[in-house]
């Protein structure tokens, strides 16, 4: 998948709100590329932007998007429509919001397959089956007929990830899939997502804020901050040279067991985010920023590339 | 740092819940002889899963919950036997969720204040206001925010509010239920940082409720572990996390990721997921989930053994197997 130039605007009453400022995405078959940031980054509506599934009032350009060799960029809905839950899929934060909790497991599993390949019930159900056990569900009959809110959280994730295999997606984005989950689980959810994700061969974008999921799950990580991506590139050169103020202040931010010795004080990254509204000029991140200087509250900067694949949108790049 | 100010004695905590419609009702153990000290001047983290009864257990603490059998003393004294108010101005809690925990149609200054108002502390409105506007400023609130609503702060703005509500009434103890799992990370370390200021300033002691095990090997001076609602293992900070006992420690301890790349997704092996609490497993709770669960472990529930390193409940150290 290759996306370019990717902007989402949304109207409100303060002025536009410009949600997301020219992103660009690449992704190859097999590979995982982390969205990393804090609320409000723009990173769930990349995601929604490329699923076709953004709020009425949003707007939503892109100056390129190609799927699998497919142009998308004008793509109207009905060809979204055949791609959504078929070729790409998508699995959410919370199941048990975006579960119908009116329709069994079983129906909601098999309702995709009966859309997009069509055939009859019983093959769709032997699919539904083979995968709920696949994800690791126990006694995968009988939960055919069970309702959501009678499996616990971590097998609700697991109903919505069978639910994203069953046509054999291409790529899978997951925004978030983790969050609700204990940490027990959350291991286990994401050991059995790299697992799929080598089985199918599938192009995996996980939306994320923990960088703890990042390091251990992503192939490249994108970092966002107030709608545009600050930096990229591969997970452990991330990891071990990170160049934006922004991706260092919050490395040093979470707690990390043993980093810190006791009554040391975590790092903070002062102020909060203001909001992409109206007109905009220079770094987004810079009343927040050690590194500030008057250039940054005028100038646009490019992502520069550095050394190791690494790309910066910072004046520290420029010089 | 010994004497112990908060203790729990056999504490059980049951709740009745419907089993289905015509099935009649059937009983949630949801903490099942809880026997726990909290001492002055440490910060005492409480983790398990979800289900696993540490909220009920807060809850108990601040008295918003009645124990169902067993004892909580407050230095000593049953806390049955204190009035509400007393406990009030003594044990103050500070939750998760700073959306839904303030009330969106006061303002800043009457949330942080409403402590003093309804234990009739401050009669004068004007000393009264003189002490949230200092309580305010401790904790990082600019008087400017005394007449705004929740609705115009921002998260972390929020949970400080809610921790200069808890401060107000200058408790000893505070129970942090998950104080910071809404927040985002740079957010989350400047309330972790503000709580451990707060505690050195005020001398506080603080029960830490949360699920994330980094934030706990952080602020916390010692840690207890609940499964099913009971405590399996307990023992101080550096030592858990050096060398856990209880294999669901061990198991709870590997699951959290740290940002190393490299490592991967480690595999817990904890195999099924949480069991029913209203449908425990016989014996020891965790043998269903547990890679070293011996033939007793089905049969008979583990003793504690406590010693120099701590507590634990586990058959591989109370037969000496280990």
């Amino acid at each position: 998948m290759q996306v370019e130039g990717l902007r989402v605007d949304i109207p409100t009453p303060m002025g536009m709100l410009h949600a997301v400022r020219g992103v660009d995405l690449a992704l190859e078959a097999g590979e995982t590329l982390c969205l990393v940031g804090e609320s409000g980054c723009g990173k769930s509506l990349s995601a929604l932007a490329l699923m076709g599934l953004l709020p009425r009032a949003a707007r939503r350009s892109l100056s390129r998007f190609s799927f699998a060799g497919e142009d998308l960029q004008r793509a109207g809905e009905r060809r979204m429509g055949d791609l959504r839950g078929n070729r790409i899929a998508m699995i959410f934060q919370e199941p048990m919001t975006s579960l119908n909790p009116s329709w069994s497991i079983g129906n909601q599993l098999e309702e995709g397959w009966l859309r997009h390949r069509g055939g009859s019930t019983a093959l769709a159900r032997e699919r539904a089956l083979h995968l709920l056990e696949r994800v690791g569900i126990t006694g995968a009959t009988s939960r055919l007929g069970q309702y959501p809110h009678q499996l616990s959280g971590g097998l609700r994730q697991r109903v919505m990830i069978a639910m994203a295999l069953m046509c054999e997606p291409a790529l899978m984005i997951a925004d978030e899939p983790t969050t609700a989950l204990d940490v027990t689980v959350q291991a286990q959810i994401l050991h059995l997502l790299k697992e799929l994700q080598r089985e199918f061969g599938m192009g995996l974008i996980l939306i994320t804020h923990d960088l703890g999921i990042v390091a251990r799950v992503a192939d490249r990580v994108a970092v966002m901050y107030a709608g545009e991506i600050v930096e990229q590139g591969p997970v452990a050169r991330l990891f071990s040279h990170p160049s934006h103020p922004y991706t260092r202040g919050l490395l040093d931010c979470i707690p990390v067991p043993g980093r810190l010795a006791p009554g040391e004080r975590l790092g903070t990254i002062p102020g909060v985010v203001s909001p992409p509204i109206g007109a905009l000029h220079g770094c987004q991140f810079r009343n927040r920023c050690s590194e500030a200087e008057d250039a940054c509250a005028t100038r646009a900067f490019e992502l520069r590339e550095l050394s190791g694949g690494q790309r910066l949108r910072c004046r520290l790049a420029a010089t | 740092m010994s004497e112990t100010l908060l203790e729990l004695v056999e504490v059980h905590r049951r709740f009745t819940v419907s089993a289905g419609l015509f099935r009649g009702s059937r009983t949630l153990h949801a903490v099942n002889g809880v026997s726990l000290q909290l001492r002055r001047g440490e910060v005492l983290g409480l983790v398990g899963e979800s289900g696993c009864g540490k909220s009920t257990l807060g809850r108990m603490l601040l008295g918003l919950l009645a124990v169902s059998s067993g004892e909580i003393r407050l230095e000593g004294r049953p806390l049955a036997a204190t009035s509400t108010r007393d406990l009030a101005r003594r044990v103050q809690p500070i939750f998760q969720d700073p959306y839904s925990s303030l009330n969106p149609r006061k303002t800043v200054g009457a949330i942080v204040g409403l402590p003093l108002a309804v234990h009739g502390i401050e009669a004068d409105a004007g000393a009264q206001r003189k002490r949230v506007q200092e309580t305010m400023e401790r904790v990082g609130l600019p008087a400017r925010f005394f007449h705004s609503y929740p609705n115009q702060l921002s998260g972390g703005q929020r949970q400080r509010v809610a921790v200069a509500r808890a401060l107000v009434m200058r408790p000893e103890i505070i129970i942090c239920d998950e104080p910071t799992s809404a927040l985002d990370v740079s957010v989350q370390s400047q309330i972790l940082n503000l709580l451990e200021d707060m505690r050195r300033e005020f001398d506080l002691t603080y029960l830490l409720i949360s699920h994330n095990l980094a934030v706990v090997e952080h602020i916390a001076t010692r840690v207890a572990v609940m499964y099913l609602g009971r405590i399996v293992e307990e023992a101080d900070t550096a030592a858990l996390f050096r060398a856990p006992r209880h294999p669901y420690t061990r198991a709870l301890l590997a699951s959290v990721l740290t940002p190393e790349p490299g490592l991967g997704v480690p595999d817990t092996h904890l195999g099924v997921s949480y069991p029913n609490p209203v449908d425990p497993p016989p014996g020891c709770t965790f043998h269903p989930r547990c890679g070293e669960a011996m033939p007793v472990c089905r049969e008979r529930a583990p003793t504690a053994l406590a010693d120099a390193r701590g507590r634990v409940e586990c058959h591989l150290y109370a037969n000496g197997v280990k």
